[in-house]
């Protein structure tokens, strides 16, 4: 019974999220466009984006392998997972496959090498200078991630991300403690980081200087470069949706109803949306910082996250 | 005569006859003959290992002339798994040689010594004793040193590396030698089963320790004894590579198990504390090295020290845990390192293998010169791509389960019943944890830039243009070695609980199959299973994949040949990122452990300061444990070398002064 629960409600995240992602960035893009003083495109353009796109003939390089068209549906794939197993609309775990976080980890980094190699595999050198800025990136992330959501993981002392919410929601003391605190502004700079965010990339730019993301998918066209943004905004859709349930579980569903589900399907679109708002707000004031500085940023966040899970070692 | 006897006696049999091929057959059919008879021989150690893992009995006795117990070969249930490990490895390798062994891979001393190496590695974890064991050792080292040798004639650099090789492995003997004298000493007895009666807790007990820990941790490749490993493996041809890297390295962790496991279980905790600090080291390091390198096999040999690192973590986190009393996360530990040693001989022998096929076809290990290699050499893309990611510890490969089980059992390790076990380990658990993240994060770059940059993108040579599949038969052993690193990973279950029964009884680790053959490990509450995730991830795959055909019928892709290459036109393979420019970033990040050493000339175009018409960069990273640790102590000694030679002139009356000085000092020191 709770099997069949945790896959309606699979599923219910994956077509929530595959809706939701594109008027996500839609609302991010307008936000900011908007506190520019642009008029902006409005909130659904991401979504004619994807449509235009899987009606054009894509051109790929001479030259270039079959990583050209795996790569992008990898990414999309993985980002699906990631829809999948986080706890975003309820905290039911799939019967085998619970919401791990080393799983969840895994499952992002295999979309983070499949970007990386359709980066290279044009051949280009802006291909190859982002993919390596790119990887570069995501191992300094790494450990900032995992120490992060370990010291989240010890009060509830379990690795499995849905046992982590619920016990924020039982116990909403938890949330504010000092180490709570501490890993979460980790986690927020690692997820910034992982979804190419600023101030470590400038989503909306071409310049050379300053591209990781962009840089990668230069090559990509039709119905590739949308699996690639598609993949790309799933996946800061569903870290967000993370990232606000651990702030705020109010409204996840636990046992399974439908009316809980509806609750639920509309308390994680507005906190995604919120967020996304948040994060649009934040990133207007923001500029992006050097690449050689963003070592620097996630060993501070790093440090937190060490700080948060010693702390509750010894401390609590 | 029992099947574990037969089966040893079978090898030895299969010794003889392997030598004796190696030196009857002439040079065009040789590879062919003894690749063969060292294939079986490898064969028949992975059944005699396979029936002492399922608990056969069974014991062949040596008679010595010299006045001591007889030798004693009968392989417990952790040496039998380990004896499988390095017997499929030696399979493989053996295999590949058929058909990769040419010219003075294929001379009569490099089958030879195959043969004497495969033998020696499969027969150390059958020995009940310290000299079996010890002899089986030097039989390994001796043939795998005879084997680099066979190659000196045709690369230079063979001589240098060949003499690092054996200095090494004979310094890891003499700690071997001297941590299991003590051991001996303490107990009065040669055989394993006297040496288990030690108390771990006296001091003479922490000397042998620290001094088999030097010993073994030098077979596996760890810093600061891993000098040797960059050197060696690139001289060495990928079959040779692949066995010394994918199989001779688990003969160091058999020995740290055997130490840890069998002969002085429940040690102090800082034992644990010393081991997880050298593993741990060992994995950072290795990695940061592996992910600059730009020759292939450089970069294989430092991601060994990276991997051996990572098991030793393991070992180490299991040691302390169990001093601690977190007996369930301690038996995790154990399991995790030892998933760690099995999916690492999987996928690096395969990596190994994958570059020597490149070796072969390109000509070039140099990945700067590499490229596009994809479309030329599908099979082994195929298989390279599937170590490497296994190697990277993705998804569903060996290499995840393990990783996986390893943190699974740090996260569990701190807290038994939500209370603090001690602060070491309060300590070293959130380290261990961070350590094992970079090391990934970083494997994930190196092994994104080693497939990534060989076989995707375009030729950066004409080498790499004209580089051709390799024959079926060096196929066969990729495949193979490709699908262990894929079914390991997918079916780890079975495999775990295989681990779980031959650590005991010392240790009995509560691990169980689940779902179709996904781990369940009870003791620490965590699940995992393999298939079900596959199975998701293909559901998911479905409505993509129609999406996608619909597309595609309608709007078909177009190749153009030049394509938007970031606005220019003239796009040559020259002007890809390299392997060098990819790790740039990194060397930076990282310029105070790394140290490189950059060279950058500019040619200007006639008088003009803008006008550049050439730049030549070289860029070079050492290895600072060499340069900081090992080339004083080589300066001191060549110093005192000097002087040594003042003292011998030649002169007849120097020499009798000598002799009379001597014969005067022991004298005296007689009398005295």
């Amino acid at each position: 019974m709770t099997g069949a629960a945790a896959i309606i409600i699979a599923l219910v995240q994956l077509v929530l999220f595959v809706f939701l992602a594109p008027v996500l960035i839609g609302v991010i893009r307008q936000v900011r466009a908007r506190l520019e003083g642009r008029a902006g495109s409005g909130i659904w353009q991401p979504w004619r984006d994807v449509r235009k796109l899987l009606a054009k003939n894509p051109v790929r390089a001479a030259g270039s392998s079959w990583m050209l068209a795996a790569g992008p549906v990898t990414l999309l794939v993985s980002s699906l997972l990631l829809c999948a197993l986080l706890p975003l609309v309820g905290t039911l775990p799939l019967p085998l496959i619970p919401s791990d976080l080393f799983v969840i980890v895994s499952v992002m980094l295999i979309g983070v090498v499949a970007l990386a190699l359709v980066g290279l595999d044009a051949g280009t050198a802006f291909g190859g200078m982002g993919s390596s800025r790119h990887m570069t990136v995501a191992a300094l992330v790494e450990p900032t991630l995992l120490l992060a959501v370990y010291a989240l993981s010890i009060p509830a002392g379990t690795s499995t991300l849905s046992l982590i919410v619920e016990t924020r929601l039982a116990n909403p003391a938890v949330i504010i403690s000092p180490v709570s605190l501490l890993a979460m502004v980790a986690l927020a700079i690692a997820i910034m980081a992982e979804t190419s965010r600023l101030p470590v990339d400038n989503p909306s730019t071409h310049l050379e200087l300053t591209m990781l993301h962009e840089a990668m998918v230069l090559e990509a066209s039709g119905r590739d470069l949308a699996w690639l943004e598609l993949g790309s905004w799933l996946k800061l859709a569903a870290l967000l949706g993370l990232l606000s349930n651990l702030i705020v579980p109010w409204g996840i569903v636990t046992d399974f109803s439908v009316l809980g589900v509806i609750v639920g399907v509309g308390t994680v679109t507005v906190k995604v949306l919120l967020l996304g708002v948040v994060l649009s707000v934040g990133e207007v004031f923001l500029a992006k910082a050097r690449l050689f500085r963003v070592p620097e940023l996630l060993a501070g966040s790093f440090a937190l996250g060490l700080l948060a899970v010693t702390a509750s070692y010894l401390v609590a | 005569m029992t099947a574990l006897e037969a089966g040893m006696l079978s090898q030895t049999l299969l010794l003889v006859v392997a030598i004796a091929a190696a030196l009857a057959t002439p040079l065009s059919w040789r590879s062919r003959v003894s690749g063969t008879f060292c294939t079986l021989l490898a064969a028949a150690g992975i059944v005699t290992g396979a029936i002492a893992l399922a608990g056969g009995t069974g014991s062949l006795s040596i008679p010595t002339a010299l006045p001591m117990d007889p030798l004693a070969l009968s392989p417990d249930r952790l040496g039998g798994l380990v004896m499988v490990v390095v017997s499929v490895v030696g399979v493989l390798a053996s295999l590949f040689g058929i058909g990769s062994a040419r010219v003075a891979s294929a001379s009569r001393t490099a089958w030879l010594s195959m043969a004497v190496f495969l033998f020696g590695m499969q027969l150390v974890p059958a020995a009940t004793d310290v000299v079996s064991f010890l002899l089986f050792w030097e039989i390994m080292t001796l043939g795998s040193t005879a084997l680099l040798l066979a190659h000196h004639a045709t690369r230079g650099t063979v001589a240098s590396a060949l003499v690092w090789y054996s200095a090494m492995s004979q310094l890891s003997f003499f700690f071997v030698l001297a941590g299991f004298a003590m051991l001996a000493g303490l107990a009065g007895g040669t055989g394993f089963a006297d040496l288990a009666t030690i108390d771990p807790f006296t001091w003479q007990a922490s000397v042998a320790f620290l001094l088999l820990l030097l010993g073994f941790g030098g077979k596996a490749e760890l810093v600061p004894l891993h000098v040797w490993v960059p050197r060696v493996l690139p001289e060495a041809p990928g079959h040779v590579a692949a066995a010394m890297s994918g199989a001779m390295v688990n003969i160091g962790v058999y020995g740290a198990l055997l130490v840890v496991v069998r002969l002085l279980p429940d040690g102090p905790a800082w034992w644990g504390v010393l081991i997880m600090a050298l593993g741990g080291v060992s994995a950072l390091y290795g990695i940061l090295q592996a992910s600059v390198a730009s020759n292939l096999k450089v970069l294989l040999a430092y991601s060994t020290t990276e991997n051996m690192g990572l098991v030793f973590l393991g070992l180490g986190a299991s040691v302390l845990l169990r001093a601690d009393n977190a007996t369930a996360a301690a038996d995790a530990a154990l399991v995790a390192a030892l998933l760690l040693m099995l999916s690492h001989a999987a996928f690096k022998s395969t990596l190994f293998l994958g570059a020597g096929a490149v070796a072969r076809a390109a000509g070039e290990m140099n990945l700067d010169r590499l490229g596009g290699l994809g479309s030329r050499m599908p099979w082994t893309a195929a298989a390279f791509g599937a170590a490497a990611m296994g190697a990277a510890a993705l998804p569903v490969t060996s290499g995840f389960v393990a990783e996986w089980m390893l943190l699974q059992a740090l996260i569990h390790g701190s807290r038994v019943d939500g209370e603090v076990v001690s602060v070491a380990a309060s300590v070293a658990m959130p380290l261990a944890v961070a350590v094992i993240a970079l090391t990934a994060g970083l494997a994930l770059l190196t092994f994104v830039k080693a497939y990534g940059i060989a076989f995707l993108a375009r030729p950066r040579s004409q080498e790499a243009k004209q580089a051709r599949e390799v024959p079926v038969i060096m196929r066969i052993p990729l495949a193979i070695g490709a699908l262990l690193v894929i079914g390991l990973g997918v079916l780890p279950g079975p495999l775990a609980v295989a681990i779980g029964g031959a650590v005991g009884p010392e240790f009995t680790p509560d691990v169980r199959t689940i779902g179709l053959a996904g781990i369940d490990a009870r003791g620490i509450d965590a699940v995992l299973d393999p298939i079900t995730f596959v199975v998701l991830a293909g559901l998911l795959l479905v409505p993509v994949l129609i999406v996608l055909f619909l597309s595609a019928r309608r709007h078909p892709t177009r190749t153009s040949p030049l394509p938007w290459a970031g606005g220019g036109s003239r796009l040559r393979p020259r002007m890809q990122y390299t392997a060098t420019s990819y790790a740039e970033p990194l060397v930076r990040v990282f310029d105070d452990v790394l140290r490189p050493s950059r060279d950058v000339e500019v040619t200007h175009a006639g008088e003009s300061r803008y006008l550049v018409e050439r730049v030549h960069v070289e860029q070079s990273v050492s290895d600072v444990v060499e340069t900081r640790l090992y080339r004083p102590v080589l300066n001191l000694m060549q110093r005192a070398g000097i002087l040594a030679r003042r003292a011998q002139n030649g002169s007849i009356h120097r020499y009798l002064s000598y002799s009379f000085v001597a014969l005067l000092v022991v004298l005296i020191v007689v009398s005295l």
